[in-house]
């Protein structure tokens, strides 16, 4: 779904900051200023960029049109707004219910500035839905800056009510983008295994159930079942521009990677699996237009890499030993994977033309690596650290191992959210049973996204 | 075949009187041949009985001859023979009662581990004695692995010891067109528990008749 951004008012040239929204600025009486007044930067970018966070709030949403549907929109967007911002802990986050004492605005303008300065805001988003036809809205958004009381930041969407979530998930990126300069990642998403619809597999050995491939928002919200072949569904990496999916299935009674094109309904088989050809675990390159997956072809376990139309495959490890899990560098130059060479499996890197290896991981048994995207050069993997496993992130520049679990169950198959300062990974944490979790990359903003049945192998991308 | 002439009564009597000694010895006998076959349970071509009257008598505590007797009816069934399966009726099994019957035995792997042990090979060479039975049989080797490790590497692990399994199996002679490989990694344990127990039962290769 697509949203249309009207700029309230167009700023002048003077703006420093790459804008494809507009900006506006509106005083405390809602009269324009004059567009020839010099505009800094520090005007723009609320709070004291150095020291503590700026303090920002999201109170309710006005609902312009009083009927059912634009209040729930409004109460939606605010709700989820304020997660989103709250999610990438940029801003220190009010808490909504301690905004129910401040008087609710009756127009877009019209703000108690002085309550929320006495609560401590520096900014202050305002936001206003208005349904303009049977399944058109209007939101109109400012963000508000308490010292000057101007608003930086003031944008305009209309589109259609089905998701109204997302209208606040671009609102957060915008403001994100904005202010700090952020890539966010409210409008990304998750693909993931469950067994949530689990049914019984088709086949000679009794007792086996199906896993199948799902996608949601990042935030967990709109789950959708992405596989229908009922079979068994694993390792699903979501296309770097989020409209396929590539996963190992069995479809076929034996491993294939296959790759559904999800708003296309189309599937393809590009490692082209036989029954004596098995094909697993693919890994989209940056660029979205190569695969890496692992294939027994040549009667070892190696990993291969493949265009997405299916041609031009190449051998890229070349060793008896198991060579397995493979994720791309943040450009494309080169394959991190796994090896058991040298005895147990450990992260190793090699160039994608199959030179210059060298072995990352000396500890007791890593698998499942995951290399950050730009500008972080890092990567993640699921180490043993006793009967089950934690997740750490290896520095390549510095050589430093960081941890960011500690032993609360299994945590394995990290990946990393496309600004790469997250990841979200499997946990067998609380009763046993598999769930997906978000986690900073500094260990910190730990967030449970699944709960309906077993989830595992998260894959996070647009 | 005598002619008899006169009515019924003179007829009967006269055949009760002209009675073949024959026949009336051919009655005696038979129903002292059809005790001993009752009791020795043999069956025979009728032959010509002896001609002298015998009362029945007690079977003789041995005999090295057949009873000679005339064949008798045969015995009202009780319960189906018991089932001698022909070639015919053997291949029309599904493949889920061959496999129901387990006719190929898993083996099973030391942790983190492809190699075959002694034991392994010994039940690799049974099976092929089992496939050289049923030359027909394709077969496919799961691979399968336990609990612990992580879901990714154990997909290759469970290969890597389907592909172990079928290299010995060729080299006992097999033809490698009758074994396909799968691996299911630690997807479909047979065994979830956490015990050490459970553990090594889901480190197996698993042999499926899959066509026949």
């Amino acid at each position: 779904m697509r949203l249309l951004i009207r700029p309230l008012t167009v700023l002048c040239s003077a703006l420093p900051v790459t804008i494809w929204l507009a900006a506006t600025t509106l005083t405390l009486e809602g009269q324009p200023q004059s567009s020839l007044r010099q505009r800094s930067e520090l005007d723009l970018v609320i709070g004291d960029r150095i020291g503590a966070r700026p303090r920002f709030a999201v109170p309710n949403c006005l609902a312009l049109t009083s009927d059912t549907k634009t209040e729930e929109a409004a109460a939606t967007i605010a709700s989820v707004l304020w997660a989103d911002l709250e999610f990438e802990r940029e801003f220190l986050m009010i808490a909504r219910d301690t905004a129910s004492t401040i008087p609710v605005a009756r127009t877009l303008t019209d703000i108690p500035f002085d309550a929320w300065r006495e609560l401590g805001a520096d900014g202050v988003v305002s936001c206003s839905v208005s349904r303009v036809s049977e399944d058109e809205l209007r939101v109109q958004a400012h963000l508000f800056n308490m010292r000057t009381l101007e608003a930086p930041f003031g944008v305009e969407y209309s589109g259609s009510l089905r998701n109204v979530r997302l209208y606040a998930h671009q609102l957060a990126d915008e403001i994100h983008r904005h202010q700090t300069g952020l890539t966010g990642i409210a409008r990304t998403h998750l693909s993931f295994v469950s067994d949530r619809d689990s049914e019984s597999y088709l086949g000679l050995v009794p007792d086996r159930q199906t896993k199948e491939v799902y996608m949601a928002d990042y935030d967990g919200a709109n789950v959708r079942r992405i596989t229908t072949q009922r079979t068994l569904n694993v390792t699903p990496n979501l296309s770097p521009a989020g409209r396929a999916v590539a996963y190992t299935s069995y479809r076929s009674n034996f491993p294939d990677v296959v790759v559904s094109h999800i708003y296309e309904g189309r599937l393809e088989t590009p490692a082209g699996g036989t029954d004596r050809i098995h094909n697993w675990l693919p890994s989209y390159s940056p660029d979205g237009t190569q695969l890496a997956f692992n294939s027994n072809r040549d009667g070892n376990i190696e990993i291969y890499i493949v265009n997405v139309d299916g041609t031009g495959t190449r051998r890229l490890t070349n060793h008896p030993g198991i060579d397995t899990s493979p994720t791309w560098s943040p450009l494309g130059h080169q394959i991190a994977f796994t090896s058991d060479r040298s005895g147990s499996p450990q992260v190793y890197v090699v160039d994608v033309d199959g030179t210059g290896l060298r072995r990352i991981t000396f500890e007791s048994y890593c698998d499942r690596p995951t290399w950050s995207p730009a500008p972080y050069n890092e990567i993640a993997y699921a180490s043993r650290t006793g009967p089950g496993f934690d997740i750490k992130v290896v520095d390549l520049a510095t050589n430093e191992v960081r941890q960011l679990t500690f032993g609360q169950g299994s945590n394995e198959s990290p990946s990393y959210s496309p600004n790469g300062r997250h990841l979200a990974f499997s946990s067998s944490r609380g009763n046993g049973d598999k769930q997906i979790y978000l986690i900073g990359r500094d260990g910190r903003g730990l967030k449970r996204l699944t709960n309906n049945g077993n989830n595992e192998m998260p894959s996070w991308s647009r | 075949m005598k002619c008899l002439v006169g009515h019924d009564s003179e007829r009967s009597y006269v055949n009760q009187n002209n009675k073949q000694p024959r026949i009336n010895q051919s009655t005696t006998t038979l129903l002292v041949l059809l005790f001993l076959a009752g009791i020795l349970g043999q069956a025979c071509v009728g032959t010509t009985p002896p001609v002298e009257p015998e009362p029945p008598v007690a079977p003789p505590t041995s005999t090295t001859d057949p009873p000679r007797r005339p064949p008798s009816p045969p015995p009202i069934p009780v319960e189906p023979a018991p089932p001698v399966i022909p070639e015919d009726e053997f291949s029309a099994r599904t493949l889920e009662e061959i496999n129901r019957d387990a006719p190929l035995e898993p083996i099973f792997f030391q942790y983190d581990s492809s190699e075959l042990d002694e034991a392994a090979r010994q039940i690799i060479e049974n099976n092929v004695d089992v496939l050289r039975s049923n030359p027909t049989w394709i077969i496919t080797v799961e691979g399968h692995c336990d609990q612990r490790g992580t879901p990714e590497y154990n997909l290759a692990l469970g290969e890597r010891r389907a592909l172990s399994v079928q290299d010995h199996l060729v080299s006992l002679g097999l033809n490698a067109a009758r074994v396909r490989t799968v691996s299911y990694g630690k997807e479909f344990p047979f065994d979830p528990a956490d015990t050490d127990e459970a553990h090594a039962s889901n480190r197996r290769a698993h042999f499926v008749v899959t066509e026949r």
